[in-house]
């Protein structure tokens, strides 16, 4: 990949004796859709608002493309922001919300003429020129933001959750939107969610936060996959987080069951979080009635353990039936799984619940409530 | 039955309407309009043409003009600091500009009467620091003084609220599409408080124009502003109808400043717009 467009070196940041961003560390790389990811109050914003200039780190710098800019003011930066709520001039016209900062500049008006036709057309709003932003929708308004922003042809586009105020549908157009101008434009674009099918849609780089912590940094299908810690595994997408103890290498106990997995080097018999996301774990129906040894039940046994010679024994709870598949709870082992399936088990159907050993994800258990929110350095 | 709650929740806002506002400006209109037999005239309309009512006019105009100029210049500062102030601290900074409008205003202009006299509060300490003393009081010097002392919070509230509305991103944006300090002011606050100011400028100025408390407080009784003309008609010399034909004149002036006020907000609002 290309080089490192922007350092950000041992960033902290306090408010009010609250810290909110510790000893931070991050590298971005040129044309990279990087998302900042975590809850609120992670310090997600804060990081973008130190990139932009709106705030000044108490300790730490901020490189740019070599230079040191940690409190260069924001009018002097090379980065333009797509405000939270689009922050549009709502005094002036489309055309001349476009035109602020190319006017700022003093181009000339054949230029900004040229650059607003170019911008609307980019986000596919000709002709909106002569509207006033309170008449547009917030999906068009949000283009006409991100149109101000980039007719300045900065290095660096920062976006604050900005399609956060949108709904469900047009939200996912924006996403392809945003992916289509990111590609265009060939810029580096920062952005910050907490929605973490957002990020995982977009991104090319994810940053995981979690309060002024790194917790993981790292492509979608990363994060995704090989979480590296309980709260990656928690806040992205939806799994069956459990305790577990590492018996040895590749062997996994799960409420005194042993499973077979990929993982090695944690040790032997170290307790471990345990990741097992809902559309892996595959069940298998037991008939009605039958005791352990008939063989409809060894036949069920039999396929569960060609899966995993481990497997649990458990009872649908619920079913949702959610279009592309249905959503389950299985009672098993006094924990409510999750289980995703395209095939459907009635309520009250017993079954035995299997995962494949590569499909288990282990994870070291942080040793103190405190490191839960331990930084990890760069990937 | 709609058509009927409808009179139901209508009706009480009509008839104050009716009681308070249209008659009254009816009567005023109909005495401005005649002599004391009844019958239509311009005269009581005329009577504003005299060189003394002349003079009283527009010294009011000048006195008020100067008065809210004083006020805004004052006023916008102030608001931008109070909006750049954080919780606790605006709200009671707030309330000590509010808390003067709570107390009678007659007792303010005494007040200030009291302190600017020959030999009334200021000057005695003026005196006992050796300083050259201040004989404003019957001048109208002291006139706008009060004016603008009674008057300042009406600027500063509007200009506030309007500078509150502001999202701060807004101003953020600004920042970040290159403009420095000067620039954001001009292109992005002022516009987007104007009409906070505009009707700053109408709470001050209209008041201003037609008041007749604080010049005969504070400018004793030979400097007469308009509102004293008019009060002596009725006060006085018991005339109505022209007491009624001054103020329909001095309805005018203010219609007339209204108007203009409203044309540069639209004029400045197209200005910002092709910056």
């Amino acid at each position: 990949m290309s080089n490192r467009l922007i350092d950000l070196q041992h960033i902290t940041k306090a408010f009010d004796g609250t810290v909110v961003l510790d000893d931070f560390n991050l590298y971005i790389r040129e044309n990279e859709f990087l998302t900042l990811l975590g809850p609120s109050g992670c310090g997600k914003t804060t990081t973008l608002r130190i990139l932009g200039g709106f705030e000044t780190p108490d300790q730490g710098k901020v490189i740019f493309d070599g230079q040191d800019i940690t409190s260069l003011a924001p009018n002097k930066r090379q980065l333009n922001t797509v405000f939270q709520k689009y922050a549009l001039f709502t005094h002036m016209s489309v055309a001349e919300n476009i035109a602020f900062g190319l006017r700022i500049r003093k181009k000339s008006e054949d230029y900004i003429r040229e650059k607003i036709r170019y911008a609307l057309k980019l986000v596919n709003l000709e002709g909106y020129e002569e509207r006033t932003p309170d008449s547009l929708s917030g999906g068009q308004q949000q283009r006409i933001a991100i149109a101000r922003a980039i007719v300045n042809e900065p290095k660096v586009l920062l976006l604050d959750e900005p399609l956060g105020a949108l709904d469900l549908k047009l939200r996912q157009d924006m996403q392809y939107e945003l992916i289509r101008l990111k590609n265009e434009l060939g810029i580096t674009f920062i952005y910050v969610t907490h929605d973490q099918e957002e990020a995982l849609t977009m991104s090319d780089t994810i940053v995981v936060m979690n309060q002024g912590y790194i917790q993981q940094v790292g492509t979608p299908e990363d994060i995704y996959n090989e979480p590296q810690n309980a709260f990656v595994a928690d806040f992205i997408g939806d799994s069956n987080l459990i305790d577990g103890t590492m018996i040895q290498d590749q062997l996994v106990e799960i409420f005194g069951v042993k499973f077979a997995c990929v993982d090695t080097g944690f040790g032997t018999n170290k307790p471990v979080d345990v990741v097992i996301r809902p559309e892996d774990l595959e069940l298998f129906a037991v008939p009605e009635g039958e005791d352990t040894q008939s063989s409809a039940y060894q036949e069920a046994v039999r396929s569960a353990e060609r899966l995993n010679p481990g497997y649990f024994e458990g009872t649908v709870s619920h079913v949702i039936f959610k279009g592309m598949h249905y959503e389950m709870e299985v009672m098993a082992h006094g924990f409510e799984w999750l289980v995703l399936s395209t095939r459907m088990f009635q309520v009250g159907t017993k079954v035995l619940m299997s995962v494949d050993p590569f499909n288990i994800q282990i994870m070291k258990k942080p040793e103190s409530e405190d490191e839960k929110a331990v930084g990890l350095e760069e990937m | 039955m709609r058509k009927l709650r409808k009179l139901w929740l209508d009706g009480p806002y009509l008839v104050w309407m009716a009681a308070f506002i249209i008659i009254p400006l009816f009567t005023i209109v109909y005495y401005g309009l005649t002599d004391k037999s009844g019958a239509f005239t311009w005269n009581n309309i005329l009577e504003m043409g005299t060189p003394e009512r002349m003079k009283a006019l527009l010294l009011s105009l000048i006195l008020s003009l100067i008065a809210t100029a004083f006020c805004l210049v004052m006023a916008y500062p102030l608001a931008l600091i109070l909006t750049g102030m954080k919780g606790g601290a605006t709200a009671f900074i707030v309330s000590i500009f509010i808390i003067p409008m709570w107390m009678n205003s007659l007792l303010r202009i005494l007040a200030w009467q009291t302190l600017l006299e020959r030999n009334g509060v200021i000057n005695q300490i003026l005196g006992m620091l050796h300083l050259p003393k201040l004989y404003i009081i019957n001048t109208p010097y002291a006139i706008a003084l009060g004016m603008i002392y009674d008057f300042l919070p009406f600027m500063i509230l509007p200009i506030y609220n309007s500078l509150q509305k502001i999202d701060p991103n807004v101003v953020n944006a600004a920042y970040d599409l290159g403009a420095n300090k000067f620039q954001t002011f001009w292109k992005v606050i002022f516009p987007l408080t104007l009409p906070g100011v505009i009707s700053g400028i109408t709470m001050v100025f209209v008041p201003a124009l037609t008041t007749f408390v604080i010049s005969s407080f504070l400018g004793g009784s030979k400097i007469l502003l308009i509102g004293n003309v008019i009060e002596q008609q009725f006060t006085q010399v018991g005339d109505w109808n022209v007491g009624s034909g001054l103020s329909l004149v001095l309805m005018v002036f203010i219609l007339i400043s209204m108007a203009v006020m409203q044309h540069y907000d639209k004029a400045a609002d197209e200005e910002t717009t092709k910056l």
